[in-house]
């Protein structure tokens, strides 16, 4: 595990891993949107706006990934302080946020067809807003750690403690009467047609590949950003 | 102990302790929280009469009727428990209402017992099956059936 925490030997790893992933990932989704968009044949009650599942499910599960993954850099990063844990979690932040207002946004818009309304405050959407609000928050309080010079533990409780809504996105539709349907993949039971699933577990698999490679491009920055500071604060001390 | 050993500790206990306070909250939540009310639960503890609540559960097959006026419907929403709450709505129907399928309603509970809706939301399972299924299960070849002739007779 300390091996990953030496910078340098993971920017010598990410600088060949993020490419191919970033690659793949978007092979992979551009052909599981084709399938999904032009071959799959309609659900029986919704019809076409059923082909919506293969975007929405993929960021909503990315969009809840993206915060465990920030839990658990979070706790690596208080507990043996790796230096890498924290910009891990910084890195997952961004994408995060974008997936989980994709799947907001596609929520939405299936909503209206599916059940006659554009958005309703019960458990599921309201949790997944909280979510979205959650990462806006996140971010800044990561880069006003790194700018003012407060110490990275903060932001990192704070994805210790955001890591409470995880469970309650996961959970609102079994324990509160939603309008959202009950999850429909369940350890090994799917309720989703194979015709569905097949394509949507590629799409899964896709926009995972393109969320790994943009966490590590985004760790790749935020590194040179760190080492481009160091480097002028180090010259700005040698003028003096 | 080591001083990681130690932080692991205090780490995981401070979890533990805040996801005990997040299930209590949801605990006391959970009626609160819940989007609408189920037939069995709005019998069992109806709300003030003329109180703006909602009703979910599946439309009673065979329930469905037009009034004369030929916008106000009725039908019968049931849940799991075999109890039923009439409702009665005047407006257009969510592409997704049929009879057997979903349904949420938003209004109130008028003091015969009859549930005045003024929005209809249709809520769908969790199942997600193609139209032209050939190897359809029997229940969902009769549910098919049923949702194909709604409207002929």
């Amino acid at each position: 595990m300390h091996g990953f925490a030496n910078p340098k030997r993971f920017l010598a790893l990410a600088g060949w891993l993020t490419p191919v992933l970033l690659t793949g990932g978007l092979l992979l989704t551009a052909a599981a949107l084709f399938w999904g968009f032009t071959q799959v044949p309609p659900d029986r009650l919704m019809g076409e706006t059923v082909r919506i599942i293969f975007i929405h499910v993929p960021t909503a599960w990315l969009g809840m990934g993206g915060w465990t993954a920030i839990a658990i850099s979070s706790l690596v990063f208080l507990v043996w302080r790796h230096p890498l844990a924290a910009i891990a979690a910084r890195g997952a932040a961004v994408p995060g946020l974008v997936f989980t207002i994709i799947c907001l946004v596609t929520g939405s818009v299936w909503g209206r067809p599916t059940w006659g309304t554009w958005w309703v405050w019960d458990g599921r959407l309201t949790s997944m807003l909280v979510l979205a609000f959650l990462y806006i928050a996140y971010i800044a309080l990561a880069q006003a750690a790194q700018r003012e010079g407060i110490s990275a533990r903060i932001p990192a409780i704070f994805g210790l403690l955001g890591a409470v809504n995880i469970p309650i996105i996961n959970r609102s539709v079994v324990w509160w009467n939603s309008l959202h349907q009950p999850p429909s993949i369940t350890m090994g039971k799917s309720a989703i047609d194979g015709v569905f699933l097949v394509p949507l577990l590629v799409a899964v698999l896709g926009f995972s590949l393109i969320f790994g490679g943009v966490v590590l491009a985004r760790m790749r920055a935020l590194l040179a950003d760190i080492q481009a500071e160091a480097r002028l604060r180090r010259r700005a001390m040698e003028a003096d | 102990m080591k001083a990681k050993h130690q932080r692991l500790v205090l780490v995981l206990l401070a979890l533990v302790a805040l996801v005990g306070a997040a299930l209590l909250a949801v605990y006391a939540l959970r009626n609160q929280a819940s989007y609408f009310y189920l037939p069995e639960q709005m019998q069992a503890d109806p709300p003030a009469v003329g109180q703006a609540v909602r009703l979910g559960g599946m439309v009673a097959p065979g329930s469905l009727e037009t009034l004369s006026d030929g916008i106000t419907v009725t039908f019968t929403v049931t849940g799991r428990e075999a109890s039923a709450i009439p409702v009665r709505y005047a407006g257009i129907l969510p592409d997704l209402f049929v009879e057997g399928s979903g349904v949420v309603a938003e209004g109130r509970l008028a003091a015969d017992g009859t549930f005045e809706a003024d929005n209809l939301l249709a809520k769908h399972d969790e199942n997600y099956v193609p139209r032209e299924l050939q190897e359809m299960s029997e229940h969902q070849a009769a549910e098919m059936a049923e949702e194909t002739t709604v409207g002929l007779e």
